[in-house]
Parts: C-alpha cells; structure tokens; sequence
C-alpha cells in the first residue's frame, strides 16, 4: 500500500518535489496515468493574482469516466483551477488539454465543458424547464429534440411536476437538482462541480452525494468536484488531490490519502493523527527505529523510498491506537515490536457511534485515540485519571519527511 | 384591518403616518382643484364661481353644488389648442424617455461593472449635478446655446460652421435640456438593478454557450427590466407636466401642457380652465402610475 502512495505521489507535480528533496527524481518510475485514457491534462499552471500565485505551476492528469475531487483548504486555488477549467480564468502560464488539444485560450461557450456552481446561478426569471433548455437552445438544438433531452433531465434529476415553476419557488435540494440537470443537459465531456453540496444540510447532503456517485457512475461523464470537506471528497472521489498554496500536495485514492499520506500537511489535513517527531536510524527487518523527543522510542515499518532526512514525524491516526489497563507488573510483552506508551487519560469525548480518548504521556506529550464503541453498555470504559496503555503496530505507523 | 389593531401596535401606527401625510397634502388640495376645476371663472376674489360658504346656510350651499358642471372638461377635449398640448407632452416625453433610456443603461452598465471603489466615485459624478439649483443649470444651459455661447465660438474656432447656429429656442434645445435634468433619474434605478445582479449568473449563462451578446440579452437585459421601468416611470411623468425646460429652452410656437396650464392660470387668470387642466393631466398619468405600482407590488412577491 505504502508503494502505490508513493507512486501515486508522482502524480503531483514537480512542486512536490522540491517539498521533498530526499524522493528520486519523478522520471525513475513509469508515467502512472499512461495505461488510463487521459482525458483532461493539465500541464504547469500558473495563475497569478497581482503578485500572488493562486496556481503555481501545477499538472495534473484526469482521466476520462473518473470522479475527481480537489480538496483543500479555502484559498488554495481549487476553485480558481476549476474556474480555468470551464474558461471564466485564463491561465497565465502552462496549457490545459482536453483530448489533446489546448482549450486554455477557449472561450467558455466554445467548451464542452459545464459548471454546476456553488450558487446555482439559475436565471431566476426563467422557470425550471427554461433554465434546463437554456444551454439545449444556445446549441440551436431542434425544439423536439430539447423536449426530449429536458424530459429526459427532468426525469434524471427527479424535477417532475416542477417544470413551471421558477426558481424562487424551489427548495434548496430542488434548486441544487436544477442546477445539476441544467449543467448535465448539453452533455458535457467534463462537469465541473463548485461545492455543490455546501449549501444543502447535513441529512440532504449525505443523500445527494449517493446520488451524484450512481448519476456519475451512469452517465459515464468525468466529474471534477471542488470542495473543502474531505469526507464528502472521500465519499465520492476515485482520486482526490490535496492542494495547498496553489500547489497540489498529493493526488491519490481516497483510501491511499488517508492510510499512506505524502506528507506532514496533508496526514493533519486529512482526518485526525498523532505525530510525533524523531530522529530515524535504520532497524532489524525493515523497520526503522525512531527515537522521538515525547514518546521514546516508536518501531516503525520503514517506507518504500528510504528516509534521508531527519528529523522525520511519526503519524499515527487516532483508531490504530488501542488502549489497554495498565499491563501487570510481571507484563507479558504481546509482540515485542508493538510500540507501548504509557499515560493518563485526561479526555473522554463520546460522539456516539465511536469514543475519543485524549492520553497525555508522561512526557507532556498528548496521545488522541478512537474506539468504536461496539457494545451498548460499556462498563468497562475508561475514565479521565486512569493510567493506560496506548499501543500501535508499526504497520500503523507513516514516516513522514519534514 | 380594524382601527383598533392598527393603533394597537406601534409599528402599524407609524406606517399610517405617510397616508396622513397624503391625505393631508395630496388628497384635500386636490379636493380644491377638483372643485375649482368644475367652477366658472369670474371676475371676482377668489377668481371663480360658486363659492362655497356653509355661513351662507344649506341652502347656499346646495345651489352651489348644482352649478358645478362640466364644462372646462368639454373645453379641454374640444379645443385644438389644449388636445394639442397633451399630445405634444406626451411625445416630448415619449421621445425624451427614449433617449434617456438609450443613453442611460449603458452609463449605469458600466458603473455596475466597475471596480467596487470606483462605483461609489461614479454614482457621486451622477449625482454631483444636484449639488447645483436647477434653475441655475438651466440658465447655464442657455448661456452655452445662445446666439453668441459657448456652443457656437467653439464650433465657429473649429470652422465647423460659417454662421452661428439658433440653438437656442428649439425643440433640440428642449431636448437637450430635458435629458441632461433627468439623466439621473434614469441611470440610479437602472444601476440598482444591475448592480445587485449576480454575476455567476452571466458566467453560467457563457457557460451554457452564449456569447456575450446573447448572455446580455437572454439574461442581464430580462432581469433589468423592473430597473428600466422604474426609470422610465421616474422620467416619462414628470417630464409629461415639464413645465420650466419647455418654457426656458424651447420655442413659442408649441407648448407642453404644463406651459399651458401656466398660462390660464396666471396669464389668462381663468382658475377653473387651468385647474381642469391639471385634473386632466393627473388622470392621464394615472395609467403609467398603477402600472408602476402593480409592477413594485409583484417584485415584492417575487423576493418573499
């Protein structure tokens, strides 16, 4: 698993390479996305506003039937890429292909690329059927034809009976349906989705996103979807990529992300993780001996590409660390390269389906763990000021670089 | 709504303070000029016949009830003179409106794309003429159109022309006039509109494939027209009773109603022709009013 996140790595751009400047240059592996049609290639680019670069030379390859995510914090410039992408910005440096030919200069009424966004932007003096033929007779579509395709919108995004009504008249869930049939009506090759979620609460949006899935899964169209929440990006996306700065942090699987992180930043943007920083020397059988300053010494599985720099961080995500009672005395030693911290549970947050427990270390240093809670009465659950002990597999363990 | 509910709730009571206010200055002098305008001009104080004086008694004031007649009315609609005067009214406006339309959406279309902070310095220059009396503008106006202004020693300097032109006391003075006075008027409502416009919504209308001639057409001109009403309102009707730019600017041989009314009443001194002509007037802008209102009323619905 650690190999695929470090080829998928490779996906992101050049950037990357000078955050990491221990990993092999990117040419020493076969280019990842060959085997896949590429449909949308985007090759080093740069967006600037006034001296500030909102993309900075970023590539990025996507291919043809995928569901792409690009998450990131607000500001890192996913939406100004996706705004390159349908044509309302035009990039300053670099080119961006569909099928092979540079659209970076297209016009965005001569794309074959739409836009759900984030407003919905439905023309509120047109009604439901008007705003989803809008694009249809632009197209100089024949009228039986643009009943057809509008019915057959209508239909898709589950918009029956609300033909005549204008948008003023719609729901939230009604309008962002709207929207969707009106940016899927002309067929796109490529439909762009700016947060099309984040206007929806919680219940609706979790339905919405099953929807989108199985919608995108039918119709076969490449979705490209903007957003800051990751688990809405890990819920829908084949591949996620992480940007920061106008750079692309990592491009991976959703699982990849999470499990096998390229990085510091994006383990902590990503889900919730404990690091810990140490210096690495080489260990017995492929592990790698990390001597940290608050939790001793941590056995890790060593990664693919060898640990040139130090110190490096220990990540360990909350539900790989498990708790126990304070081994006897006597102790029988489980495995021995289970890595064992000791400490006192100070937090107990129960959040229903799983519990949080926060451990402070000896060291000062605080350990966060998470249970599922499988059992509905939990007698045995352990309260703040019980001394416990926290344990991870070095399998559980991602060195990260600095 | 029951009187006790309205002054139950102090909110209520304050909204009926402008229809006070209407009643009070709109409605009761109105109720004069209607009276005056089924009287009979006398050479007299007041300059009318009957008079009402309850002091007089019932009596009296019944027998004045039954001279009101309808006479000045018959006399408007059937002399050239006044029918001629409501039609040129309504063309000058007509035409005005027109060009104030043409030449004042592209003006607050502009404004409404301008950088935030350059908006409010525009909509100041829009508004910076008020800062002037407009009766001094106007004056200004002939100043620069007179035989010897400033018009015609710019276009002679150039030899554009051999022979000073009669700007003044034309139509195209008139005009002039007319666009420069209520070019405001015209451009604050139509920038409202267009400035609170989202524009995602052009971005999705190029999106969907329109050119930018199409998008404005199919989306920002459609969801301007309340602006476009409510300017055109805001200029047609009161150029309609336009009294001081006709009479400062234009020529003698036609007059707009409001110079007409002007002149019965203090030239002619006939109070009754005078206040039909008003009564007239009023009616005929009524039309143009409701529509407005029923317009307002509906965009209200429409943002609930």
């Amino acid at each position: 698993m650690i190999e695929d996140a470090a080829k998928s790595a490779k996906d992101a751009d050049s950037a990357k390479a000078e955050l990491l400047p221990g990993l092999p240059p990117a040419e020493a592996e076969p280019p990842p996305a060959a085997a896949d049609a590429v449909l949308l290639r985007i090759e080093a680019v740069v967006k600037k506003f006034g001296a500030q670069r909102a993309v900075d030379r970023l590539s990025l390859d996507i291919r043809g039937g995928e569901f792409f995510a690009l998450l990131g914090p607000s500001g890192c410039g996913k939406t100004t890429l996706l705004r390159m992408l349908a044509g309302f910005e035009t990039p300053d440096e670099g080119c961006i292909l569909l099928d092979g030919a540079d659209i970076a200069q297209v016009l965005p009424h001569r794309r074959p690329i739409n836009m759900m966004f984030q407003s919905y932007a439905l023309f509120p003096h047109l009604d439901v059927r008007d705003n989803i033929a809008f694009g249809l007779k632009r197209a100089r579509m024949p009228r039986p034809e643009i009943d057809t395709r509008v019915a057959e919108m209508v239909a898709l995004a589950k918009l029956e009976g609300l033909e005549k009504r204008k948008p003023d008249q719609l729901s939230g869930g009604q309008k962002q349906r709207v929207a969707l049939a009106r940016s899927l009506a002309r067929r796109p090759q490529v439909l762009l989705l700016d947060e099309p979620l984040a206007a929806l609460d919680k219940k609706l949006r979790e339905g919405t996103q099953l929807e989108l899935m199985e919608l995108q899964r039918r119709l076969g169209t490449t979705f490209i979807i903007v957003t800051h929440d990751q688990e809405e990006a890990m819920t829908m996306a084949d591949r996620i990529g992480v940007m920061n700065n106008g750079r692309l942090e990592q491009v991976a699987t959703p699982r990849k992300l999470y499990e096998a992180p390229s990085s510091r930043w994006v383990a902590e943007f990503v889900g919730d993780v404990n690091l810990f920083e140490g210096e690495a020397r080489p260990g017995a059988n492929g592990r790698l001996t990390v001597f940290t300053r608050d939790a001793g010494t941590i056995i890790v599985t060593a990664p693919l590409n060898a640990v040139t720099k130090s110190p490096v961080s220990v990540a360990v995500r909350p539900e790989k660390v498990k708790l126990s009672r304070r081994a006897p005395a006597s102790g029988v030693i489980d495995a021995p390269s289970t890595n064992r911290l000791e400490g006192v549970v100070t937090d107990v947050g129960y959040l229903g389906g799983s519990t949080t427990y926060k451990i402070k270390l000896d060291s000062g240093a605080v350990v966060r763990a998470s249970m599922i809670n499988t059992t509905r009465l939990d007698s045995d659950a352990y309260r703040p000021t019980e001394r416990v002990v926290a344990s991870f597999t070095p399998d559980d363990c991602v060195v990260l670089e600095q | 709504m029951s009187v006790r509910s309205i002054f139950a709730r102090p909110a209520r009571f304050a909204a009926i303070v402008p229809y006070f206010w209407m009643v009070l200055f709109f409605l009761v002098p109105f109720g004069f000029v209607l009276k005056i305008s089924l009287s009979q001009t006398a050479i007299a104080q007041p300059p009318y016949l009957p008079v009402f004086d309850p002091m007089q008694g019932l009596a009296a004031v019944k027998a004045a009830f039954a001279a009101l007649s309808l006479d000045n009315f018959r006399l408007l609609v059937s002399d050239h003179l006044y029918v001629l005067s409501y039609l040129r009214s309504l063309v000058v406006a007509t035409v005005s409106t027109s060009i104030l339309l043409l030449i004042g959406y592209p003006i607050a279309y502009g404004m409404a794309r301008l950088p935030q902070r350059w908006q409010s310095v525009a909509m100041m220059l829009v508004i910076v003429p008020f800062w002037t009396s407009f009766l001094i503008r106007i004056y200004a106006w002939i100043n620069i159109l007179q035989h010897d202004g400033l018009l015609n020693r710019i276009l002679l300097a150039l030899h554009l022309v051999a022979t000073p032109v009669v700007w003044l006391s034309t139509d195209s003075a008139m005009y002039l006039g007319i666009v420069y006075s209520y070019l405001p008027f015209m451009i604050l409502p139509l920038y409202a509109t267009l400035a609170k416009m989202d524009p995602a919504l052009l971005e999705a209308a190029s999106d969907l494939g329109s050119s930018p001639r199409q998008a404005f057409w199919l989306v920002t001109f459609p969801l301007s027209l309340p602006g476009v009403a409510a300017g055109v309102l805001l200029c047609f009707i009161p150029i309609v009773g336009e009294f001081v730019i006709p009479d400062l600017l234009a020529g003698s041989d036609s007059l707009m109603i409001g110079q007409t009314l002007w002149l019965e009443f203090f030239t002619n001194r006939d109070w009754p022709v005078a206040s039909a002509t008003a009564v007239l007037l009023l009616v005929l802008l009524l039309a143009p009013l409701l529509f407005y209102d029923r317009l307002q009323r509906r965009q209200l619905e429409g943002t609930r």
